[in-house]
């Protein structure tokens, strides 16, 4: 086992957790403000194809990312409106959000299924990319990389160092006294849905604009689902998002490495690894975690706000 | 503009007129979409088969049936769990385990034939699904570990688990070599009760759990619990129920019966065990559930309503060479209207003048 | 009229009649519809299944009528799906092995309408089973491989261990061997047909770990891809995927299903149709190798004679003397071995694939 293999295993693991941290994150702030939408794994297929497409017309890194972007903040703003404003059941319209999504990625991708693009090119720093080890190790990634770690410290830092954060998290927890206090619930919801299908998206376009430069319906292929249960691993603290994740990514990539090296285990066992030691190793950080702190979800996830006028 | 005003009671009449709706609603889209995108297909006849064609045609009737089943009885056991707010969200792996360990005890007595085998099976089955929830409800009741990571995660180890079986012991030493299970035998198979069709008896099942889940539910003292620790878990602390035992109850019920679902699916329409066997039920009931409103009664009814929509989505498939896909959009698209339509039994809408009155 | 003019009245109108009833059987379009696994745009094997399908039509114009279902769930759905085609169609084809039991209860209710199930094993009198020995072209492959490859690693992405896929690794990997006697090959199994991050994962493992060459039995372009994205070579899986890695491509396997439904679909017209078993080759037509590309000259002439030797039928893949991997003998020198059961059922690497058997 040389560094070479060290450090390629490495990046791999980085690169299959970035669409699980974008995707995480977002619905992190969902269900800190009190919503659960299962809809993730819709948001992030209509992400994906979005970005496949404007990359394929236009060629423009930035246009594409910002094209998944708009498109999951597009289809969030359906289960947004729905059980912001009509106040239906979080949980089944997340799912019809889900086959919804699903449905239209499929369908409008149709005619993308036989070309492929370039991928989104890695950054390259002067003397810092080039730096033996650490340079491929740290600088020298996909610019979407850089922005998932981002992403997660502004969400920690909006939640816990910021009113508006607070707020939220007031809302999650106790929507009816927030609301007598004067807190605008719907407004802040809105907001968060929103951002949690911007995030999905970019996490979809990451699929198809970075790991595999290709479009194919069902491509997430589940991931907005392991996104949702990175949540819960992180109990719902934004840097856990991303240990979740490495987590996560990190075993399903060695599982695959364990393979070629014949570890003799089968296949099918070494394929459950990854879910297993997610739980496992959440179970042992509360083993480990004396004195109870943020075990439990945000008391109102789930529950319908209704507002008194 | 629009407001909401809550009702003094919840309208009856729209508790039947939300749902027509929906479904008119739906029409008209679906109409307007297909109308711009299919250029040389009759629309009218894309709405029979859709909607007519499953309803009259005697056999599209019989797999409404056969589809609706394992989404009712899993449905059930989930709405129990829904309304105490614990998240099954991993059902489909407990039908999975579940059908594993039904249809091992089938297997297992491959050459014995006798009445008492599907009893057998059917609660091999039920203790297998009882035996993965619980372990949820377990990390849940002593970790505070959220029952949706590990429910979810478990389904997708169940299903690889399902792989490994076929693949190894519980392979058909006949089947050259395929990931397959032998063929059930007769004893080990469901007793059909319409001929000619794949309706078997798990139908009769599934209604009287209904019923049963009903009656439960009004009069049993847990059916309280549930209710109301669901809504208040503070309230129902203080009222003295035990939010512990509400959780071990809740994912053992939706646990078992979905591992029921399981087996019957594997020794009914199928006839063995094979990796076809996880076919999204579980998630699909979760829909069934709250379309229902969680009501036993009314969830043979929305499951037969999603039936529908897969039987006539299937339908436009084939008839007119249409993508899967569209049968994912229009299913979402019924369900977005269906929960939209919802709000009219609650609320009443209002015009309002930008002043402030009432048009 | 005298006896002898009335007779041969008679016989002639006998014979008209005759005619006109025999050429009226199949005046009208013969209608063929196919049950896909996966969606056409797959670029793999529902795709080339699908441009079967546009070859017949291209051929057959109006004399057929063809309808195609995708993305059919290998679970209970199947049968339903295949029922309903079978009311209106005269001949069906369903195109993945997890459709083998469903087909066959279909066709019990048929028993007019003709059956083709591909690549398994049961058969009746209406239903043919038809598949193609894809691991012809694995040795071809296997015979580039050896001599690209600079690191002698060779990487496999395989889906599922099905006895198909085995023949696909054995095959090549023994053609490997006979230009190559340091090559290795590195076997990844990512238990699925179709995912694109997982096979890209699986790609970039193998080539974290020496391997200058991919070869797959998924589906996707992912791995194609990845190839080409780290300057190393791959092989296409099923149809030609070239345009996925235009530095990268040497040649892809591509299966050509044409002919042979244009055969049967025919046969159906003229009232000839027999269930058969067909395990076509490249012999056959129904392999073709794609262009080859990104290789010296020496060796792609090398790879197309050993086609041709395919073809001509001088080259069998599973020529002795080979032993299974546990070391045991299998084929003593110059032995082919027989289709059933070594060939069908293959279950055992053979001698030198250092990786573990799954299961």
């Amino acid at each position: 086992m040389n560094e070479g293999l060290i450090i390629a295993i490495i990046i791999g693991i980085s690169i299959a957790s970035v669409p699980l941290i974008f995707a995480a994150i977002g619905e992190l702030i969902v269900e800190r403000s009190g919503v659960l939408n299962l809809g993730v794994e819709g948001m992030m297929i209509v992400g994906a194809l979005a970005g496949f497409v404007v990359e394929f017309h236009t060629g423009n890194s930035f246009l594409a990312v910002l094209a998944a972007l708009l498109a999951g903040m597009a289809i969030a703003s359906i289960f947004a409106f729905l059980t912001q404003i009509l106040l239906t059941n979080h949980v089944a319209t997340g799912l019809a959000l889900t086959i919804f999504g699903l449905g239209i990625a499929a369908f409008v991708g149709r005619g993308y299924t036989e070309v492929r693009i370039e991928l989104i090119a890695e950054i390259h720093i002067p003397l810092l990319s080039d730096l033996p080890i650490v340079g491929p190790l740290l600088f020298s990634y996909n610019p979407l990389v850089y922005l998932a770690l981002f992403v997660v410290f502004l969400v920690w830092w909006f939640l816990f160092k910021t009113k508006h954060g607070l707020i939220l998290r007031a809302i999650g927890d106790n929507h009816d006294a927030a609301h007598a206090i004067g807190h605008k619930v719907v407004r802040y919801r809105v907001m968060a849905i929103l951002f949690g299908g911007a995030m999905a998206g970019i996490g979809g376009a990451f699929l198809s604009l970075v790991q595999v430069p290709m479009w194919g319906e069902n491509m997430t292929a589940g991931r907005g689902w392991i996104a949702l249960g990175l949540v819960v691993f992180s109990s719902w603290q934004p840097f856990k998002v991303i240990l979740g994740a490495v987590i996560f990514g990190g075993i399903t990539v060695l599982q695959l490495h364990a393979q070629g090296f014949d570890i003799r285990i089968s296949a099918q066992y070494l394929s459950m690894l990854p879910y297993l030691a997610t739980i496992i190793i959440l179970v042992s950080l509360r083993m480990r975690d004396k004195n109870k702190t943020n075990r439990t979800m945000p008391n109102c996830l789930g529950r319908i706000f209704h507002s008194t006028t | 503009m629009i407001r909401l005003i809550l009702r003094t009671q919840p309208s009856k009449a729209m508790i039947f007129l939300s749902p027509l709706l929906a479904i008119t609603l739906t029409a008209v889209t679906a109409f307007f979409i297909f109308v711009f995108i299919l250029t040389d297909i009759e629309v009218s006849s894309v709405f029979y088969a859709l909607f007519v064609e499953p309803l009259i045609d005697i056999y599209y009737v019989s797999e409404l049936l056969v589809k609706a089943t394992p989404l009712i009885i899993i449905a059930l056991g989930l709405s129990i769990g829904f309304r105490a707010g614990v998240w099954n969200i991993g059902a489909e792996g407990q039908y999975v385990i579940g059908g594993i360990a039904g249809s091992t005890v089938g297997l297992y007595f491959y050459d014995v034939e006798g009445f008492w085998l599907m009893p057998l099976m059917s609660l091999a089955a039920i203790l297998g699904g009882m035996f993965y929830a619980g372990i949820a409800a377990f990390l849940r009741t002593k970790y505070q570990v959220n029952e949706i990571l590990v429910t979810l995660m478990l389904t997708y180890v169940a299903v690889l688990f399902l792989s490994a079986m076929v693949q190894g012991p519980l392979r058909d030493p006949s089947g050259f070599n395929f990931p397959e299970s032998r063929l059930f035998h007769d004893s080990a198979l469901l007793p059909i009760i319409w001929q000619g069709t794949r309706v078997n008896v798990s139908l009769i099942i599934a209604i009287i759990l209904s019923f049963v889940a009903w009656f439960g539910l009004k009069k049993h003292i847990s059916g309280m619990q549930v209710k109301i620790t669901g809504s208040a878990p503070r309230a129902a602390k203080f009222a003295g129920f035990d939010d512990k035992k509400t959780v071990w109850f809740s994912l053992l019920i939706s646990g078992g019966l979905a591992g029921l679902a399981g087996l019957f699916e594997a020794a009914g329409p199928i006839g063995q065990l094979n990796p076809g066997l996880p076919q999204f039920y579980g998630f699909t009931a979760i829909i069934v559930a709250f379309l229902a409103r969680l009501h036993p009664i009314a969830i043979i009814f929305s499951a037969l309503l999603i039936a529908l929509t897969y039987l006539g989505g299937e339908n436009v498939q084939i008839y007119f060479n249409l993508p899967s896909s569209i049968t994912n959009i229009f299913q979402g698209m019924l369900l977005f209207y269906f929960l939209a339509c919802e709000i009219l039994i609650k609320y009443k809408v209002v015009f309002i003048k930008t002043t402030g009155q009432r048009i | 009229m005298s006896n002898r003019r009335l007779s041969s009245i008679l016989k002639l109108s006998l014979l008209s009649a005759i005619m006109a009833f025999t050429s009226n059987v199949f005046a009208d379009p013969v209608k063929a519809a196919f049950v896909y696994i996966g969606p056409v745009g797959d670029m793999g094997w529902t795709y080339q299944h699908h441009d079967g399908v546009q070859y017949v039509k291209a051929n057959m114009g109006d004399d057929v009528e063809i309808t195609y279902v995708e993305s059919v769930p290998e679970g209970s759905d199947a049968e339903r799906v295949i029922s309903k085609l079978a009311r209106k169609n005269d001949i069906i084809f369903t195109t993945s092995f997890g459709y083998m039991n469903p087909t066959i209860k279909v066709a019990e209710r048929f028993p007019d309408v003709k059956f083709e199930h591909a690549t398994g094993y049961m058969r009746a009198d209406n239903v043919s089973v038809y598949s193609a020995r894809f691991y012809e072209n694995r040795h071809v492959i296997g015979k580039i491989a050896g001599r690209m490859t600079k690191t002698n690693i060779v990487g496999y992405v395989a889906s599922f261990p099905i006895p198909e896929v085995i023949r696909g690794i054995n095959a090549a990997f023994l053609a490997a061997r006979s230009v190559n006697p340091d090559v290795e090959f590195k076997i990844v199994w990512a238990y699925t047909w179709f995912d694109p991050g997982k096979e890209a994962d699986a790609a970039n493992a193998l080539i974290a770990q020496g391997a200058d060459i991919l070869m797959q039995h998924t589906d996707s372009t992912a791995i194609m891809a990845i190839a080409e994205e780290n300057g190393i070579h791959a092989f296409g899986q099923a149809s030609d995927m070239s345009a996925f890695g235009p530095n990268a491509h040497l040649a892809s396997i591509i299966d050509i299903w044409g002919p042979y439904y244009l055969k049967r679909i025919q046969a159906v017209k003229d009232g000839t149709w027999e269930s058969t078993d067909t395990f076509g080759g490249a012999e056959e037509g129904m392999l073709v190798l794609s262009s080859m590309s990104n290789m010296p000259k020496d060796i792609q002439g090398q790879a197309e004679r050993t086609f041709k030797g395919i073809v001509n039928g001088i080259i069998n893949p599973f020529t002795g003397p080979i032993n299974k991997q546990d070391g045991s003998p299998w084929l003593a020198e110059g032995e082919t071995p027989p289709m059933f059961p070594d060939v069908l059922t293959m279950d055992f690497y053979v001698e030198g694939i250092d990786s573990q058997y799954p299961n």
